[in-house]
């Protein structure tokens, strides 16, 4: 466990800025999610801490200490890969120790016995340590290659959407084990992902990074309440966040500049048509059990918000719309701070 | 066990019985063309000289080991009055060269040659192989500049016939004292069977993700430990495959071990012909020496024949 920094990373491939200038600090036993598309950066960036991977400028730090120009195998990390990770001609139990039998470790082998039993029993595999890689289900596999991590005590952990590949009942699963292994051993992870949930439900902090940047770092809370763009604002939420031009809803008072509206559900109440206000058609409502998922028209865009399950809503009514605290943003999509309500 | 052979006989993927029984059939047939002259070469190893040259061929015969006492021997011919003055045969093999008014002088030299053989074959295919996975490996993962004109040039050192280049490199081993020596026969199997090797197992490592090598070196392992211990056993296939036409190449080449050895590292093919000249067509002796000839690439193939059956279908690693 220690703290892990970045500072103004670059890496190109050719034409390719996969990392533009990315500084990030990792502080001892946190949990940091980077949340962004495929072909963000966010591998780059892991296989850069790593050392896999040179970056063209910037430093790394581990502990204080510059390991920018070291080997991986110095740098004393932990990485679960996207794909690829257990080694398909060992046995679990072997896959395990692998890490522990480095030869630059020399741990005495009853020692590696202990920690991958201990290691076995928290991602409860223990009756599979006999097993050859390639006979397990994917969640199983999924939990021997967090468990290849780990098994060890590293500098920090890092996990390239290791989900990913895993249905979304076991990744639910999954989300809450790691969270609470993360929490019991205080572990050090940065963890890379496209899905939001997952950034969400484990982060301490969470990353919203894109082409190559970091766009926001902050709580899941100070990310979602607080966006700093209309990207960040896009990444999270369900149903996503919904645009109107400001051009469109005169009727509002809005900061200087603001030339679009953010408006997540809760930002919208729907109440029945009274004259005034801003009018809106419901276009659609798909019920969701709890909630329904309501489609509305408004000058020809389409919003979509959640509403109780129990609120009369049929499809051709017409609504009023009322907007609360929404967000605002300006001609280049940066956020611009509500004045005072 | 009926359900999938019902489900078979519909199956798009799947042959029907009959063209299976049929293709069977093929395969056996084939087989038994391929293996029946071996199966003769072994038979007359042995029959008696007489019966390995009587006319029409003879399938049933009195077997006899005079053959391989006369591969392993050499023998001189007495008048049947010194051999009676002789103190009686010991041996069993004493008896049955005495009977044709011979005596044993002493071994014959193929024992020698054969280990020459070994040493060279084996000798020569681990180090094609070791060489080639190394560089196999380079190619596979570092960035090299020229990479595909080096490979090329690889290749190419396979595409003119070996012996188009047999005088200078008899010349050029007479210069270094290479000729008939086991460096210098190892050294040259090597050189002809590295390309084959480079480009076989390039295949077959290109098909190894690199994140296992890559998890291994975060994990605190050497690059050269990652390789043997991460990407060589999940070559093992390419690797089994590779050493078996290497070997298959080494141990029957004629042309080069005619050219240049004649003694002390002469292998078995040029020696098995020179069994011929010594006392008339003695093809029972030269059976035998083809028997025994056969035996280690039988039994290496054996040996490495589960890699084997996936490693045929070129680079078809199981992800
Ligand atoms: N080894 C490489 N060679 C060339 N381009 C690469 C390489 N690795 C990554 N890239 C490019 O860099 C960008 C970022 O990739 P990556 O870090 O893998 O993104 P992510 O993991 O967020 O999907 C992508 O455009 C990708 O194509
Ligand atoms: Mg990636």
């Amino acid at each position: 466990m220690a703290n892990v920094a970045l500072r103004h990373v670059s890496k190109r491939f050719g034409r390719v800025e996969a990392v533009r200038d990315l500084s990030l600090a990792i502080n001892d036993g946190e949990f940091v999610v980077l949340l962004g598309p495929s072909g963000a950066g966010k591998t780059t960036t892991l296989r850069m801490i790593s050392g896999l991977e040179r970056p063209d400028a910037g430093a790394i730090l581990i502990d204080g200490r510059e390991v920018t120009q070291d080997p991986p195998g110095v740098r004393d990390i932990a990485f679960v890969f996207q794909q690829y990770s257990l080694y398909p001609h060992l046995s679990v139990y072997d896959n395990l120790a692998f890490p522990l039998r480095s030869p630059a470790r020399r741990i005495p082998e009853p020692t590696i016995r202990k920690r991958v039993e201990q290691t076995a029993e928290l991602l409860h595999i223990t009756g599979k340590l006999g097993n050859r890689a390639t006979r397990l289900s994917g969640g199983e596999m999924q939990r021997v290659a967090i468990g290849r991590a780990l098994v060890r005590d590293p500098a920090i952990h890092l996990m390239d959407e290791p989900l990913s590949s895993v249905d979304a009942k076991l990744r639910a699963e999954l989300r809450l084990e790691l969270k609470r292994i993360q929490v019991e051993l205080g572990a050090t992870i940065l963890y890379v992902t496209h899905d939001q949930v997952e950034a969400m439900t484990m982060a301490s902090r969470i990353g919203v990074i894109k082409d190559g940047e970091l766009l926001q770092l902050g709580t899941p809370r100070e990310i979602y309440e607080n966006p700093s763009s209309r990207y960040v604002a896009s990444r999270l939420g369900t149903p996503q966040i919904n645009f109107l031009p400001a051009s469109l809803v005169p009727e509002i008072a809005m900061p200087a500049g603001a030339e679009t509206v953010g408006i997540r559900t809760e930002h919208l109440m729907i109440a029945a048509a009274n004259g005034g206000g801003i009018i809106g058609r419901v276009h659609r409502v798909e019920h969701l059990g709890d909630q329904n998922h309501v489609y509305l028209e408004y000058r020809g865009e389409t919003l979509v918000t959640l509403a109780d399950a129990h609120q009369p809503l049929q499809a051709g009514q017409d609504v009023e719309l009322k907007l609360v605290h929404p967000l605002y943003f300006d001609a280049a999509g940066r956020r611009i701070a509500a004045a005072v309500h | 066990m009926t359900a999938a052979a019902r489900s078979t006989a519909h199956s798009i993927v799947e042959a029907s019985p009959r063209v299976k029984a049929f293709a069977a059939a093929v395969v056996i047939f084939y087989a038994l063309v391929t293996i029946a002259p071996m199966l003769w070469i072994v038979a007359t190893a042995f029959k008696s000289q007489s019966d390995a040259i009587a006319y029409p061929p003879k399938v049933i015969f009195q077997p006899t080991l005079e053959g391989y006492v006369n591969l392993f021997t050499v023998r001189t011919r007495q008048t049947p009055d010194f051999i009676a003055s002789l103190p009686p045969a010991t041996t069993w093999y004493d008896k049955l060269v005495r009977k044709h008014d011979m005596v044993i002088a002493g071994p014959s030299k193929v024992m020698p040659r054969f280990i020459n053989s070994l040493v060279i074959g084996f000798g020569s295919t681990f180090l094609a192989v070791l060489l080639g996975a190394l560089a196999a490996y380079a190619f596979s993962r570092f960035r090299i500049p020229l990479a595909d004109d080096l490979l090329f040039f690889i290749l190419s050192t396979r595409m003119m016939p070996p012996v188009a280049v047999a005088i200078p490199i008899y010349l050029m081993y007479r210069q270094l004292n290479l000729t008939d020596t086991w460096t210098g026969m190892i050294l040259l199997y090597t050189a002809v069977n590295v390309s084959l090797a480079v480009w076989l197992l390039k295949g077959f490592i290109d098909e190894i993700p690199r994140e296992y090598e890559e998890a291994a070196l975060v994990d605190g392992y050497t690059r050269l430990q990652a390789l043997r211990k991460v990407v060589l056993p999940q070559a093992v296939t390419g690797i089994a495959a590779t050493a078996i036409f290497c070997l298959i190449f080494s141990w029957n080449e004629y042309a080069f071990a005619v050219l240049l050895t004649s003694g002390d590292a002469q292998t078995m093919p040029p020696f098995i012909p020179f069994i011929i000249g010594e006392g008339g067509q003695d093809w029972p002796a030269v059976a035998a020496a083809t028997t025994l000839f056969v035996i280690p690439i039988v039994l290496f193939t054996i040996l490495l024949r589960r890699h084997l059956l996936r490693g045929i279908t070129f680079g078809a690693v199981r992800k």
